[in-house]
């Protein structure tokens, strides 16, 4: 598909094949059956709310779970379905970490190279190394209890690529720690793992995180792929009316076209916007930044109920009628009052159009 | 108001000490008076003691051996065994932790009969120190595995061994370096009360033991019931000197354990 190699980086790992991949829990189908194709050192992101069987999937993928069927599976063309995690070579990391307490943080990196019986200067060497990557060093004998949740986070990492994994899963490796820290390290993780060029599987609830990190994002909705693309294009060309609720603020303008235009009774006047095609009743999307103050007639128009300062942009929420609400993103610069009525134009080129909702 | 009541909770506590250990102290006393019935006028010797220790001296040892060999079958049994129970989780689980509870609800003379019922055919196996042993287990098993099952409910102890999984650690050496040394507050809490039941044990032991295979507690029954009231106190002395610095030593080792975990 779409996958776009960042330049310079380095490119190691396994690719990920599933085949029909499925996984059955007590008759409940958590996960359809699956394609995927993830080629070496691609950074896949799987999003979507709670329940939607992206950590399933990630969980078979580690060996965690057990897939329903054979060759279900496989790393670099190899099936690895019937394989156990200890055997499979992966490296995890998950939403609490699950460090050892009995271990001090470089005890922890260690593990995995004591269990493959690496000699000891080299595993200390190796050890020392990855600390520093992750900015770790002066802590390497401190105790789990002993360092703060960021820190936690980056000692599960530095764990997780100690054993030089041939692909790296990371089960919501940031969700619990607090907004100012993850927003920092979803930027440091993204830039680590491009560094490593390492194939990554990475799930996640919150689509900025999913935006920053993924080569490629695979947004799931009960059980299966809504979509897989590159962020952009998942978020100016969502696939659907749920791909492009979860991702990112979506305005909806219902109505009826008639002779390729969509007409809108607000007040007194009529909104009208030309969209072409047959007559049909519609929805119509748009993303907030996708609008532009004008003042040439054939403008929506809408009133001002709340504008929220963002920094470089304000958002709007201005009604169109009451049943209509938009979130309109403009320049700060620019100074409106509540109450106030704009004109504005919408790009017709980021005009999105879904199938009506059932 | 608050000196009020740490004076209240420091009177309270004083008596209720006094309450446990007047009886206790009455008893050392009794063991050294030359005669009870006379009080101190007739003076303390060490004779009482010296008796009971050439009499007994043979239970103090076996008391000390059974209580370590049921500790060890205990660790051995109860651990893995509360790790596994804790694994397999679900209903079956939680019948197999009632079953073992079980011989601590029955008599203990209930027990030793059924135990007899069962084994008394086997006559060197009956007549060893290790049937008593195996009545011990079966009493003390159920108090291992609750303190580690306890600490087992209280940490994620599933993510850490899919986390030792994930980097390549077979199962066996998870249980060894993740497993246990997080559950070794409750073994070591487990230890200690396994020790102490074991020791103190006396209705269960005194339906199963020998003339050869007496323990402390039943060996002070027997001077109760058959010499005079100084020397069966003197043997509280002995079990007192034997008792309190095997429950010092316990604590001082899980105090030891606790702080390393903990730093």
């Amino acid at each position: 598909m779409n996958a776009q190699a960042p330049v310079n980086a380095v490119r190691s790992g396994s690719s990920i094949t599933t085949r029909r991949l499925s996984k059955t829990f007590n008759g409940m189908t958590v996960l359809q059956p699956t394609d995927l194709e993830i080629p070496a050192g691609q950074i896949l992101v799987l999003l979507g709310p709670s329940g939607c069987g992206k950590t399933t999937l990630l969980r078979l993928i580690a060996g965690l779970e057990r897939p329903d069927g054979h060759d279900m599976i496989r790393f670099d063309g190899e099936d690895v379905s019937g394989v156990p995690i200890e055997k499979r070579n992966v490296g995890m990391v998950f939403q609490s970490y699950a460090l050892f307490p009995n271990m001090t943080v470089a005890e922890n990196v260690a593990y995995g190279l004591k269990i493959r019986k690496v000699e000891r200067t080299k595993r200390e060497a190796e050890t020392r190394r990855l600390l520093a990557l992750v900015g770790l060093e002066e802590y390497a004998d401190r105790r789990i209890s002993a360092v703060s949740g960021g820190q936690r986070q980056r000692t599960a990492l530095a764990r997780a690529l100690a054993i030089k994994p041939r692909v790296l899963l990371l089960d919501e490796p940031l969700a619990a720690l607090d907004a100012v820290l993850r927003e920092r390290l979803r930027v440091e993780i993204g830039l680590l793992l491009r560094e490593f060029g390492i194939t990554a599987v990475y799930v996640t609830h919150d689509q900025a995180e999913a935006m920053a990190i993924g080569d490629r994002i695979a947004v799931m909705q009960k059980g299966r792929i809504a979509q897989i693309d590159m962020p952009q294009e998942i978020y100016h060309r969502p696939a659907n009316d749920f791909v492009a609720d979860f991702v990112g603020t979506m305005n909806r303008i219902a109505g009826r076209v008639e002779n390729g235009v969509l007409t809108i009774r607000a007040g007194e006047t009529m909104v009208r916007l030309n969209v072409g095609g047959p007559d049909r009743p519609t929805t119509l999307c748009f993303r907030p930044e996708a609008v532009r103050l004008t003042s040439a007639s054939g403008a929506v128009v809408a009133r001002i109920a709340a504008a929220t300062f963002f920094g470089a942009t304000q958002r709007l929420v201005a009604e169109v009628t009451p049943e209509c609400r938009l979130q309109l993103d403009l320049p700060s610069s620019l100074s409106f009052t509540p109450g106030q009525i704009i004109p504005f134009d919408i790009d017709p080129a980021a005009i999105l159009e879904f199938k009506a909702r059932a | 108001m608050r000196q009020w009541t740490t004076i209240a909770g420091i009177a309270i506590t004083a008596l209720l000490t006094l309450f446990l250990v007047v009886p206790i102290l009455l008893s050392v006393y009794a063991g050294l008076t030359v005669n009870y019935a006379r009080g101190i006028s007739a003076g303390f010797t060490f004779e009482w003691v010296r008796q009971v220790w050439d009499l007994y001296a043979d239970t103090v040892w076996r008391s000390l051996v059974v209580a370590l060999l049921t500790l060890a079958l205990t660790l051995l049994i109860g651990v893995p065994g509360a790790y596994a129970l804790a694994r397999k989780g679900g209903r079956f689980a939680r019948a197999v932790e009632e079953i073992v509870t079980l011989p601590v609800a029955v008599p203990g003379l209930a027990l030793a009969l059924a135990l007899i019922l069962s084994y008394g055919g086997f006559g060197t196996f009956r007549k060893s120190t290790l049937f008593v042993v195996i009545g011990h287990v079966l009493f003390t098993l159920p108090f291992m595995m609750r303190s580690v099952i306890a600490v087992l409910d209280t940490i994620d102890w599933r993510t850490l061994d899919e986390g030792a999984a994930s980097l390549g650690s077979p199962a066996w050496r998870r249980f060894v370096d993740v497993i246990l040394p997080n559950v070794r507050p409750g073994i070591v809490a487990g230890a200690l009360t396994v020790v102490t039941l074991s020791i103190g044990e006396f209705n269960l032991t005194w339906m199963m033991h020998t003339p050869m295979t007496k323990t402390l507690p039943v060996g002070l029954a027997d001077a109760y019931a058959s010499m005079r009231l100084e020397i069966a106190s003197a043997y509280t002395i002995v079990f007192l000197i034997m008792v309190i610095p095997l429950l010092i030593g316990v604590q001082l080792i899980a105090g030891l354990t606790e702080r390393r975990t903990k730093s």
